[in-house]
């Protein structure tokens, strides 16, 4: 449940977390579109990096580097379908370019979980909800979204306590070819399925009993302000993006392998 | 036989649960693990098949390391009924879901048949082999749970919390199963809040709090020391309140059974009567 544990929010003040979630939110889809446009090995490293800082001012490294180990797997199966796909399109010849094509799409998809990462690291889910109500966007959306997020880690940690159990009736997880491998985890599903579905209808009895929904028109105690951080966080987000569509459309961007065989 | 030598366990969000838990349980021991909660109680005993491993220290099960072999294997050997059913029950038939662990261990089919047979009868589920495990209400969800774990026979048997959710009947004809096992030889292990249900059993009482073992012994000792209850947050039982507020009188101060009390009342009263 590594993966799961890369996305979880922990409650400290840093410049990171005091942003507005419009803001941040806004800048993880621009680095998205960013990580689309290109699939050079340079940008992609380079957008890689630029995260780092973010991370480190964050002070959220160990669940940043939590969340990349939890990448890893599926970053793996990324970069060996590419690697033997674009071997057999080739022409069946091991050239540096494959390689480095390779690694490239796998550092984009790494991108985009690092940077969804941090945002997930960085923004409380309170403030998320506040976002999306400030947006305009009908409360009961807002709520679905709000839960869904909070009910992750409750998830994630349900569905060890559900692994524990079946490992101590012998299952064995990591036994067995491809499919029995796939098979072993219906006895986990399962109980964690029935039991998610159970306590959404609990969730909702609760709610009821609160009367939710009795007033159409909702206040909220805090309200979301853009800051200084913000105005800067917005400007930059503006001109990355400008830079990137010029470079696509007016530059091209050398492969590392060229660079080394000049 | 378990062994735990000085061992830590941090968990991976930084936790320290254990504070260097130094344990022996022998085997046909009956042993009540209390505590309050975050005491470390369930940690520690997810110990003994190897589901947590130490961060510090050893544990050893039967001579092995734990660190040494699977969860499969010490499974085999130290059965753990969890707390909560619905965490393990997935089979469409009460049937399937107890032949689950004994088709893991590689029974053979014949005599997973006779195990399955053997402990539905055990637990009062024979009629309820058809059905879904979901369709049954929560006492008998436990009862398919703990049948699920004693069909493969193991020598331990871990209960994490087994009276939580019954009512009185169902909690006493689960004690009485209890010492049932340990009496036919089986080592068991229980965690529990429930002082009542320890003090009816009277079994070996090992405190816990703060991640530390802070008393080891009968239960009868352990359940009436004051202090160290209130250093561990519970309760004594009732009848042992009553006579550790009369111990002035000359009664004894370790009575925590009712039958018990019964007695030595009983005896007071026939003296005066003389």
């Amino acid at each position: 449940m590594s993966m799961f544990s890369g996305f979880q929010f922990r409650k400290i003040s840093t410049p990171i977390h005091n942003l507005d979630p419009r803001i941040k939110f806004i800048f993880v889809i621009v680095i998205f579109a960013v990580a689309i446009m290109f699939n050079e090995f340079l940008v992609l490293v380079v957008l890689f990096f630029a995260h780092i800082p973010i991370v480190l001012v964050a002070k959220v490294q160990r669940e940043w580097i939590r969340s990349m180990r939890g990448a890893a797997f599926l970053a793996t199966i990324i970069f060996v379908t590419n690697l033997v796909f674009s071997y057999i399109y080739g022409g069946y010849q091991l050239a540096p370019w494959i390689l480095e094509n390779a690694i490239a799409l796998t550092l984009r998809f790494v991108v985009l979980v690092e940077s969804f990462s941090i945002f997930f690291l960085t923004t409380s889910p309170d403030h998320l909800g506040l976002a999306l109500e400030q947006s305009h966007i009908p409360y009961e959306f807002c709520f679905a979204f709000t839960t869904a997020v909070r009910f992750v880690p409750v998830l994630a940690e349900e569905a060890q306590t559900i692994m524990d159990a079946q490992k101590a009736r012998g299952l064995e997880l990591e036994k067995g070819n491809f499919l029995k491998r796939i098979r072993n985890y219906i006895p986990i599903l399962i109980p964690l399925i029935v039991s998610a579905i159970r306590r959404s209808l609990e969730l909702a009895e609760a709610m009821e009993s609160k009367a939710w929904g009795a007033i159409k028109k909702r206040t909220n105690l805090y309200e979301l302000k853009v800051r200084k951080g913000d105005y800067i966080l917005i400007t930059l987000t503006i001109v990355m993006l400008i830079i990137a569509v010029y470079v696509r459309l007016y530059l091209s961007i050398p492969s590392l392998t060229s660079l080394i065989s000049h | 036989m378990i062994e735990t030598k000085d061992v830590y366990f941090t968990y991976p969000n930084g936790v320290e649960a254990l504070k260097g838990v130094s344990l022996l349980i022998n085997d046909g021991e009956f042993v009540a693990i209390m505590g309050q909660n975050g005491a470390g109680k369930t940690t520690l005993v997810k110990h003994f098949n190897g589901l947590l491993k130490p961060t510090k220290g050893e544990v050893l099960v039967d001579s092995i390391n734990t660190r040494e072999t699977s969860v499969a294997k010490l499974a085999r050997n130290v059965g753990f009924v969890f707390q909560n059913p619905d965490h393990q029950l997935f089979c469409e038939s009460v049937e399937e879901e107890i032949a689950f662990g004994l088709r893991n261990f590689g029974f053979e089919e014949s005599l997973i048949k006779k195990r399955v047979d053997w402990a539905l009868n055990l637990l009062d589920l024979t009629k309820y082999r058809q059905t879904s495990p979901f369709l049954l209400s929560g006492g008998e969800r436990k009862r398919v749970a703990l049948a699920s774990v004693l069909a493969w026979d193991p020598k331990t048997v871990v209960l994490d919390e087994p009276t939580i959710g019954q009512d009185h009947r169902q909690k006493e004809k689960l004690r009485q199963f209890i010492v049932q096992l340990n009496t036919q030889g089986k080592t068991v292990v229980v965690v529990t809040h429930d002082v009542e249900f320890v003090a009816e059993s009277n079994p070996r009482v090992v405190l816990m709090s703060e991640g530390k073992i802070v008393a080891d012994g009968l239960a009868e000792k352990i359940l009436t020391d004051e202090a160290l209850l209130t250093k561990a947050s519970i309760v004594p039982p009732q009848i042992s309140q009553i006579f550790l507020q009369l111990s002035d009188l000359g009664f004894p101060a370790n009575i925590i059974d009712v039958y018990q009390a019964r007695d030595v009342l009983l005896k007071r009263l026939e003296a005066r009567r003389k």
